[in-house]
C-alpha cells in the first residue's frame, strides 16, 4: 500500500524534477570539492551555499504550496514555521560549542552568561543531542501548526480571515523572540556557531554535505507532496480548496482534511528551516517577521501555485533575482519586487509553471481534436455528448 | 474650628512679634560673624540670619554660595567682593551700596563647603517666600516643600499670613505642613499638618508622610498611616484614571489608523495591504507642507496642520482612486490576490517615497496649539494626545454621517449589499467602487497627519501600522464602524492596562494572542452583520 502510495506519486514531471534536484545534489558539491579552483567548470563555494539557501526557500515555498495550491489556505505566517526549525537547529549548534564560546561556559551559551543565567532554562535541555534536535525540528513547528489549526479550522475561520490570523500569530512569535527573557539571544539571535555533528560548519565539505542534503531533502519533500496530492486524500484535499461546504455536505470532515495539510506543511517548512541555519550560520528573529511570510507566497505565486514544481521554480528564480538587483541597482529591488507581486497577480494568475503546463495541455488538446477530425468525422451531436478530452479519444 | 482660631490667633502674635519670635532683629552683626566662624558655627549664624526674614541679606548670601564673600582683615567687616584691577570692588553685603576697592592681599575669602551650601540655599528658599514677586515666591514655596527645614517653619508662616495669591497660598500652605512635621511643634499642629498634606495628595504626599512616620510620635504613627492609606487608594484610582486615558489615547490612534480600513476592507472587503502606506503618504504631506511654510510663509506655522489635512486627504485619496483604477477593480472577488497586489503596492510606495525623501525620519514640528500638556487631578494630560482623541473622535462622527445621511453613503452601502441590484437601479457601481476606495485611503491620509505628530515619519511607518489595523478590524467585525470604535477602543485601553503587569511587549504578545483566540470564538468580530452570509 504504501508503494503503491509512493509510486503514485512518480508521475512523469515529478519524476524529471526530482532526478534534476538528486544530480545537482551530487554534482555541484562534486564540482566544489573536487574539480580544481582554476578550471572552468569550478563552482565555488559562496555560489554553492548561496544556491544551498535557495533550495531551503524552495522547501519552503512547497511547503506553503501543499496548503495554499492544494488546499486554499493562504498562510501568511509560514516563515514562522520556517524560523521555529531553524530555531531549533540553532539550539543545537549553540550547544556543540560548549566551552568555546567567548565566557567559555562549559554548559551555558554565551547569551545566557551575558545575561547573568545561572542554568540553562528547562527547553534547552536535550537540545544538545542530534537526534533529539532533529526530532524538534519536525515537532515544534508541528505542534504549533497542529494547536493553532486545531482551533482555527474547528471554528471554520478560513479565507482572508485566517490570512490575517495566521500574519497575527507569526508578528507575536516576532515580538516574543525579540525578548532577552524568552531565552533565545533576543535581537541577536543564535550564531557564531562552530561545529555540526563533530564538523566544522565553516569546512568546504560540511557545506557540500549541507548543500547535498538540502537538494536531496527538497526531492524528497516534493515525491512525498506529490504523493500526497495524487492519493485520495488529495483529491479531497482539492475537493476543499474548490468547494469546502459541498465536501463537508458530502461527509468528510473538512477541518481534518485542513489540519493534516497544515501540519505536513508546517514540518517541512520546519525543515527547511533547520538547513537554511547551519548555511547562512545564523538565525535571529527577523525570520519570523510577516514581510518574510509574504515574500514566500510570493515565490510560490510566480512559480505556479497548485503545481508543487512552480514554488520550486519560482523561489529560485525570485531570489537569483534578488541576490541580482540588490548587488547591482539596490535601491531598485522593492520596486521590482512590488511590480512582480503586481504583475503576478495580474497577468500571471497561474504562474509560469501553471501558464506553460496550461499552453502544454491545449496543444495537446488541439492536437487529440484535429487527430480525432482526421481520423474519423463523427455526426456532429457526438462531440456534445462525450466532452473532448484525450482520455475519452482513445 | 476652635483649633482654626487658635492657629490665626497664633499666627497674628508671631506676626506682631517678628523680633519676639526670631531672635536677632538685625543682621549685620550676624553676617559679620561669619567671616571668623568655622564651617560649623557658619550653619548655626546662617540658621539666625534666615530667621531674621530680612530679605536684605540674599545677596549676600547668594555671594556667599558663590564663594564672593570676603572678610576685611583690617576691621573684621565682611563685603561682597568682586575682582577688578589690581584688587576687589567691595560692596555692603546688606544695602548693595558700594564701599570703595581693596587690594587683594587685604581681603580673605570666606570659605564654603557643601554642607554649607545646602544650608544657603535653604535659608534663601525661606528668604525669597517674601519677596515681591508672584512667580520668585511660588518658586521658594515649591523649594521649602522639597527640601523642608525646622528652621523656616516661622519664615513660612510669616510669609503665608501675607501672601494674597490664592495658587502660591496653597504651595505655602503645603510647605508649611511639610515644615511642622519635622518641627518640634505639638502633636496637636502636627496632626493638622498631616490633614493638610493628605489633602493635597499625590505621590510627594506619601513620600513625606512615610519619611515622617518613621520618627513620628507614636500618638501621630496612626494619623500619619491612615492619611497615607486613604492618599495611596485615591492615587490607585488616578492611576486607573491616568491608564484609562492612556489607553484611550492609543485606541484613538488604533482607530484613525482603521476607520479607513474599515472602508475599505470592512465594506468593499479588499484587503488593502498598501494601507499603512496611505498614512504614510499623510504623514509626508504634512512633512512637505511644514517645509514649505518654513521657507516661504513662518507665520503660518500654527496652520500648517489645517493645511496639511485637505491636502493629504486629497494626495491619499488620488492615490487611491489610481490604485483602485489601475489595479484592484481587475481583482474583485479574488480577495487573496488582492491582498498580494496591494502588498506589492506598498513596497513600491515606500521605496518611491526612501527615493524622493531618503530613508530617515523627518523632522516634523508641532504647532504652539499641540505641545505642552496641563495637570488634571492626579494626571497629567499632554494637548497632542487630546487634540487627536478629539481628532480621531470627529473624523469618526463625520465618517458615519457621510455613510447614513448622504446620497454617496447610500450608494456605497447599496453597491456593498447587493452589487446586481444596485447596478440595475442606475448606480455606476465601477465608480461608487473607485469613490469608496478614495474616501477609504484619503481618510488613511489624513489620519498620517495627525501620527505625524506623535510618530516619527519614515518610510517604515504604515509597517508599524498595518497589522494592528487590520487586528482591530477583525476584531470589531468587518462592515461595521461602531465595531472599528469599539474594537479600536477596547484594544487600546487592554494594552495599557497589560503594560504595567507584564511589559509593553508582552503586552501586546498576550493582546495579539487574545484576539487569534477571540476570532476561534466568533469568526465575524464583535460586531458581526446579521444575515445569512453567502460562502464565496
Amino acid at each position: 500500500m504504501i508503494t503503491s502510495f509512493i509510486l503514485r506519486a512518480l508521475e512523469g514531471r515529478i519524476v524529471i524534477a526530482a532526478s534534476i534536484l538528486m544530480a545537482v545534489a551530487i554534482l555541484v558539491p562534486a564540482l566544489n570539492l573536487l574539480v580544481p579552483a582554476g578550471s572552468p567548470l569550478h563552482v565555488p563555494t559562496y555560489i554553492m551555499s548561496l544556491t544551498g539557501k535557495y533550495l531551503c526557500y524552495a522547501l519552503l515555498a512547497l511547503a506553503l504550496d501543499l496548503v495554499w495550491g492544494y488546499c486554499g489556505i493562504l498562510s501568511l505566517g509560514h516563515g514562522a514555521f520556517f524560523a521555529l526549525g531553524g530555531y531549533a537547529m540553532g539550539m543545537y549548534l549553540m550547544r556543540q560549542i560548549g566551552p568555546r564560546g567567548v565566557y567559555g561556559d562549559p554548559v551555558l551559551p554565551d547569551f545566557m552568561v551575558f545575561l547573568n543565567w545561572k542554568e540553562l532554562p528547562w527547553f534547552w535541555h536535550g537540545m544538545d543531542m542530534f537526534w533529539f534536535a532533529m526530532l524538534m525540528v519536525l515537532f515544534v513547528p508541528g505542534l504549533l501548526a497542529f494547536v493553532f489549526g486545531w482551533f482555527a479550522f474547528r471554528s471554520r475561520v478560513n479565507g482572508v480571515y485566517l490570512s490575517i490570523i495566521t500574519q497575527a500569530m507569526t508578528y507575536a512569535l516576532l515580538l516574543a523572540f525579540f525578548r532577552n527573557d524568552m531565552g533565545f539571544g533576543g535581537n541577536n539571535g543564535l550564531t557564531d556557531f562552530k561545529d555540526i555533528l563533530g564538523y566544522s560548519v565553516q569546512a568546504d565539505g560540511t557545506r557540500a554535505v549541507l548543500f547535498a542534503l538540502s537538494a536531496a531533502m527538497l526531492a524528497l519533500c516534493l515525491v512525498l507532496a506529490s504523493a500526497i496530492v495524487r492519493s485520495k486524500y488529495g483529491k479531497v484535499l482539492v475537493g476543499v480548496r474548490d468547494a469546502e461546504s459541498r465536501t463537508r455536505f458530502l461527509g468528510y470532515r473538512v477541518e481534518n482534511v485542513k489540519l493534516f495539510a497544515f501540519v505536513v506543511s508546517a514540518m517541512m517548512a520546519g525543515i527547511a528551516g533547520a538547513l537554511f541555519v547551519p548555511q547562512v550560520g545564523i538565525i535571529n528573529p527577523g525570520e519570523f517577521a510577516p514581510a518574510n511570510s509574504i515574500e514566500v507566497v510570493i515565490w510560490t505565486a510566480v512559480g505556479g501555485r497548485g503545481t508543487l514544481i512552480g514554488p520550486i521554480v519560482g523561489a529560485i528564480l525570485v531570489n537569483f533575482g534578488k541576490s541580482f538587483f540588490t548587488g547591482a541597482f539596490p535601491e531598485l529591488w522593492l520596486f521590482a519586487l512590488g511590480g512582480l507581486f503586481i504583475a503576478t497577480t495580474l497577468f500571471l494568475p497561474k504562474g509560469i509553471v501553471g501558464t506553460v503546463q496550461q499552453a502544454l495541455a491545449s496543444r495537446r488538446e488541439r492536437a487529440a481534436a484535429t487527430a480525432k477530425d482526421t481520423s474519423a468525422t463523427p455526426p456532429p451531436g457526438a462531440d456534445a455528448a462525450t466532452p473532448a478530452n484525450p482520455q475519452a479519444a482513445e | 474650628m476652635i483649633q482654626r482660631l487658635f492657629q490665626v490667633i497664633w499666627l497674628m502674635l508671631v506676626l506682631a512679634t517678628p523680633a519676639f519670635a526670631q531672635g536677632g532683629a538685625d543682621p549685620k552683626p550676624l553676617i559679620d560673624q561669619l567671616g571668623s566662624a568655622n564651617f560649623k558655627q557658619a550653619e548655626d549664624i546662617l540658621g539666625q540670619i534666615a530667621a531674621t526674614g530680612d530679605t536684605r541679606v540674599v545677596p549676600a548670601l547668594e555671594a556667599f554660595a558663590e564663594g564672593d564673600l570676603y572678610l576685611r582683615k583690617a576691621d573684621n567687616a565682611v563685603f561682597i567682593a568682586r575682582s577688578a584691577s589690581g584688587g576687589f570692588d567691595l560692596v555692603d553685603p546688606l544695602t548693595g551700596e558700594s564701599a570703595g576697592t581693596a587690594a587683594k592681599a587685604e581681603m580673605t575669602k570666606i570659605k564654603v563647603n557643601n554642607t554649607l551650601r545646602r544650608a544657603i540655599r535653604s535659608a534663601l528658599g525661606g528668604l525669597t517666600l517674601l519677596s515681591p514677586d508672584r512667580d520668585v515666591r511660588l518658586a521658594a514655596a515649591e523649594s521649602v516643600l522639597k527640601s523642608p527645614s525646622a528652621d523656616n517653619l516661622a519664615l513660612v508662616e510669616t510669609a503665608l499670613a501675607k501672601e494674597t495669591d490664592p495658587a502660591v497660598k496653597i504651595r505655602m500652605e503645603e510647605a508649611r505642613a511639610v515644615s511642622v512635621l519635622i518641627s518640634d511643634r505639638s502633636v496637636e499642629d502636627k496632626r493638622q499638618a498631616v490633614a493638610t498634606i493628605k489633602n493635597f495628595g499625590g505621590r510627594e504626599a506619601i513620600s513625606i508622610l512615610s519619611g515622617a512616620a518613621a520618627n513620628a510620635d507614636p500618638a501621630l504613627a496612626d494619623d500619619i498611616n491612615s492619611a497615607i492609606a486613604s492618599i495611596q487608594s485615591e492615587q490607585e484610582l488616578w492611576d486607573v484614571a491616568q491608564n484609562v486615558w492612556y489607553g484611550l489615547s492609543l485606541g484613538s490612534v488604533l482607530l484613525l489608523a482603521a476607520i479607513g480600513l474599515a472602508i475599505t476592507f470592512g465594506v468593499m472587503g479588499i484587503i488593502n495591504m498598501a494601507h499603512g502606506e496611505m498614512v504614510m503618504l499623510g504623514a509626508y504631506t504634512t512633512f512637505v507642507v511644514q517645509e514649505v511654510i518654513r521657507t516661504s510663509f513662518p507665520g503660518l506655522f500654527d496652520w500648517s496642520l489645517m493645511i496639511a489635512l485637505p491636502l493629504a486627504f486629497l494626495v491619499t485619496g488620488a492615490v487611491g482612486l489610481v490604485i483602485e483604477r489601475g489595479v484592484i477593480r481587475f481583482l474583485y472577488g479574488r480577495p487573496l490576490e488582492t491582498l498580494l497586489a496591494t502588498w506589492g503596492i506598498s513596497l513600491i510606495l515606500q521605496q518611491a517615497i526612501r527615493t524622493l525623501f531618503g530613508p530617515t525620519n523627518q523632522e516634523v514640528g508641532n504647532p504652539s496649539w499641540m505641545s505642552g500638556s496641563f495637570p488634571l487631578g492626579g494626571m497629567t494630560i499632554t494637548y497632542n494626545r487630546m487634540w487627536i482623541i478629539a481628532f480621531s473622535l470627529s473624523v469618526f462622527v463625520a465618517l458615519l454621517v457621510l455613510l447614513k445621511r448622504t446620497p454617496f453613503g447610500l450608494q456605497m452601502r447599496a453597491v456593498t449589499q447587493n452589487r446586481k441590484m444596485a447596478a440595475s437601479m442606475g448606480i455606476r457601481t465601477p465608480w461608487v467602487d473607485a469613490f469608496t476606495f478614495a474616501l477609504g485611503s484619503g481618510i488613511a491620509g489624513i489620519a498620517g497627519v495627525a501620527l505625524s505628530q506623535i510618530d516619527n515619519v519614515s518610510p517604515n511607518l504604515g509597517q508599524a501600522y498595518i497589522i494592528d489595523s487590520f487586528m482591530v478590524v477583525v476584531f470589531g467585525g468587518v462592515g461595521n464602524l461602531w465595531g472599528t470604535f469599539v474594537g479600536a477602543l477596547t484594544l487600546g485601553v487592554l494594552n495599557k492596562f497589560l503594560e504595567p503587569w507584564v511589559g509593553a511587549v508582552l503586552g501586546k504578545i498576550l493582546v495579539l494572542v487574545l484576539i487569534i483566540l477571540f476570532i476561534q470564538k466568533r469568526p465575524r468580530g464583535l460586531f458581526a452583520l446579521k444575515g445569512r452570509a453567502v460562502e464565496a
